[in-house]
């Protein structure tokens, strides 16, 4: 009777023990993640990424949107001349591939200046000391730090749903939403497995510099090797195929929400910070 | 119970041994001084015992927990000030200690309070606001002391924490090391000596990776008391500036080991500081010898070694514990 009771009794104590540690884990990294945050407006890195993608892609969408009006006005026009009828032009569908297209491309510039100090800073700085002595654990470090950069991430995203909006308004028959949403599915995990390998590289060097540039040359790499994918139908362009990050996204961006792909990305994603992981282990061995 | 408790650690770096099978013990509210020159390992040792390296071999406990076996619990208990304060330049005082603190996993009532409190005690009041970015060097280093207090750690582990101050900041910080050690368990590493003797119970010598000794300050200065000193200044006649007096004919009076120092002043006016067998009845021969030479001997008088030398001898010879 005593024993069971003592048993139970440590049960209890270590359920509570693991309660509470993961309160304070998740404690922890909510405090790394308001302070990356701040960290990201603090500084103009933020201001600078937010307003100059704004910008681009609000060129590129009235830039798609003229082009793509004016062609089927075009056509519409040469029907009627000679007195067919006008040809099906899906303009707003038109307009949202090239513009994710373009998204994706954008991305590889814009998403090294979120991640390249992340980690080399905090080695440069030799604030990393300061984290790695305080009772987190390197998993909550990394995740705060990534959900930070993913919610700038989302903030440069969201407001470019306006767009959509005016070509939704402006479209008849109305555009269907369900493309609109997949092309955004895929951007948010286009962007997440970005950012994972960004924070990566971000782990192995202490210069903030050099971890942009690996970055944006990764990246670049992802988009040669989408480009050899797109040669011929061989064995080698359909391995690259399924390894290309941008095939996978294509996928979204033609509406198409397949489940491999959703897998592909989150994997990745996962990777990368897994990596992120292992890199910190390897990196108190040579402190 | 020790609270600090270091067993046969060591930490290879590849080739190179940073430390090398190193034990020693602290116990509560002691203030204990770790001396070495750069390069000894005491920035290793350090980061072993705060867990941000792994040892290579060996064990630690603090405040009874292996830091293998619980990191958590031993995290918890420990602040740590590193070499170079870990700063956040663009963010206040405030917000910096705030910060710490909940990553620290200091509950906010808590936090709050200690935050008034913490300030109060380096100094921080006025400057809570002000960006750390714009701190002085000295300013910037209590910030650090304070990030290392906040949570009520029982053991301090303070790497450095005088250094690049000026003599003012440095005689600030020592007081504030002084009154911490009524509370918590300190460990203190510096490469100045007078660092240890001042503020410190016990010292642990470190050199190249190895303990050479550990005692008191007054206990170090007892047990290197063996070899005496001697200074004496006298008046050499000669015509000329190559008169050809060597200084080295001294050091052959039977009796005198080795010279220590020369200050030649004016062109015929010599001090030495001698080291010698036994002070008594070298004395005599040495101003025997001074005469018989036709010198004038102006000053005479034993030198207590300083800790300084003492420090050197340890570093430069063989492990005296
Ligand atoms: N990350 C490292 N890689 C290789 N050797 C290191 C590393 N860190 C320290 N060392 C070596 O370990 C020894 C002790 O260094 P350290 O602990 O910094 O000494 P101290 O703090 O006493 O000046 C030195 O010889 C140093 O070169
Ligand atoms: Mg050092």
């Amino acid at each position: 009777m005593g024993e069971v009771s003592s048993v139970e009794m440590n049960d209890v104590r270590e359920a509570s023990k693991r309660l509470f540690r993961t309160r304070c884990g998740v404690r922890g990294m909510w405090a790394i993640y308001k302070k990356e945050l701040r960290g990201y407006f603090v500084s103009p890195i933020a201001y600078v990424v937010l307003t100059v993608f704004y910008v681009l892609m609000g060129y590129f969408f009235f830039n798609f949107l003229a082009i793509f009006s004016e062609q089927a006005l075009y056509a519409a026009y040469q029907a009627a001349e000679y007195g067919n009828s006008p040809p099906a032009m899906d303009v707003p569908a038109q307009v949202d591939r090239n513009y994710f297209g373009i998204l994706s491309t954008v991305l590889i510039f814009f998403l090294p200046a979120l991640t390249m100090g992340m980690f080399a800073e905090e080695r440069r700085r030799g604030t990393l000391e300061l984290l790695l002595t305080a009772p987190l654990k390197d998993g909550q470090i990394i995740l705060g730090k990534f959900l930070a950069a993913m919610t700038v991430f989302l903030l440069m995203l969201l407001p470019t749903a306006v767009f959509q909006v005016v070509l939704h308004r402006f479209s008849d028959p109305p555009m269907a939403w369900g493309a609109v949403l997949a092309s955004y599915i895929g951007a948010v995990l286009l962007g997440a497995s970005l950012i994972s390998i960004g924070v990566f590289i971000s782990s192995i060097t202490e210069n903030q510099i050099i971890a942009a540039v690996l970055t944006f040359g990764c990246f670049l790499l992802m988009w040669v090797i989408e480009i050899a994918a797109r040669q011929t139908g061989t064995l080698m362009s359909e391995v690259l195929k399924y390894l290309s990050v941008l095939s996978h996204y294509e996928d979204f961006t033609k509406g198409i929400v397949d489940s491999g792909s959703v897998l592909f990305l989150v994997s990745l994603c996962v990777l990368g910070l897994l990596f992120t992981y292992h890199s910190f282990i390897s990196l108190r061995w040579r402190m | 119970m020790s609270v600090i408790e270091v067993q046969g650690l060591t930490k290879r770096y590849g080739p190179v041994t940073a430390i090398e099978d190193l034990s020693f013990q602290a116990g509560e509210r002691e203030i204990l001084g770790f001396l070495g020159p750069n390069g000894a390992g005491k920035t290793t040792t350090m980061r072993i015992l705060t867990g941000f390296i792994p040892a290579s071999e060996g064990n630690v406990r603090l405040s009874g927990f292996d830091i293998r076996e619980h990191p958590w619990e031993v995290k918890k208990r420990i602040g740590y000030l590193p070499e170079i304060p870990p700063l956040y330049a663009d963010m206040s005082v405030d917000v910096y200690l705030r910060f710490v603190a909940e990553i620290r996993g200091t509950e906010k009532a808590r936090a709050r309070r200690r935050l008034g409190e913490v300030k109060e005690l380096c100094g921080l009041q006025t400057v809570g606001r002000t960006l750390i970015r714009r701190l002085s060097k000295g300013y910037r280093q209590r910030v650090g002391m304070a990030q290392a207090i906040i949570h009520e750690p029982e053991i301090l582990i303070l790497d450095e924490p005088t250094i690049g101050l000026d003599p003012k900041q440095i005689i600030e910080v020592r007081h504030l090391i002084k009154s911490l050690g009524e509370r918590h368990t300190v460990l203190l590493s510096t490469h100045i000596l007078p660092e240890v003797s001042m503020t410190c119970q016990r010292v642990i010598i470190l050199n190249k990776g190895k303990l050479v000794a550990v005692d008191t300050p007054e206990g170090l200065l007892r047990r290197l008391q063996g070899g005496e000193r001697i200074f004496i200044r006298f008046r050499v006649d000669r015509q000329g500036p190559s008169d050809g007096f060597d200084p080295a004919e001294v050091a052959r009076v039977p009796g005198v080991r080795r010279i220590v120092r020369e200050v030649l002043g004016d062109s015929s006016l010599v001090s030495l500081e001698l080291e010698v067998e036994d002070d008594q009845e070298v004395r005599g021969r040495l101003a025997e010898y001074l005469v018989g030479r036709g010198w004038k001997l102006q000053e005479m008088r034993s030198v207590n070694p300083t800790l300084e030398e003492i420090f050197i001898r340890l570093v430069t010879e063989e492990p005296v514990a």
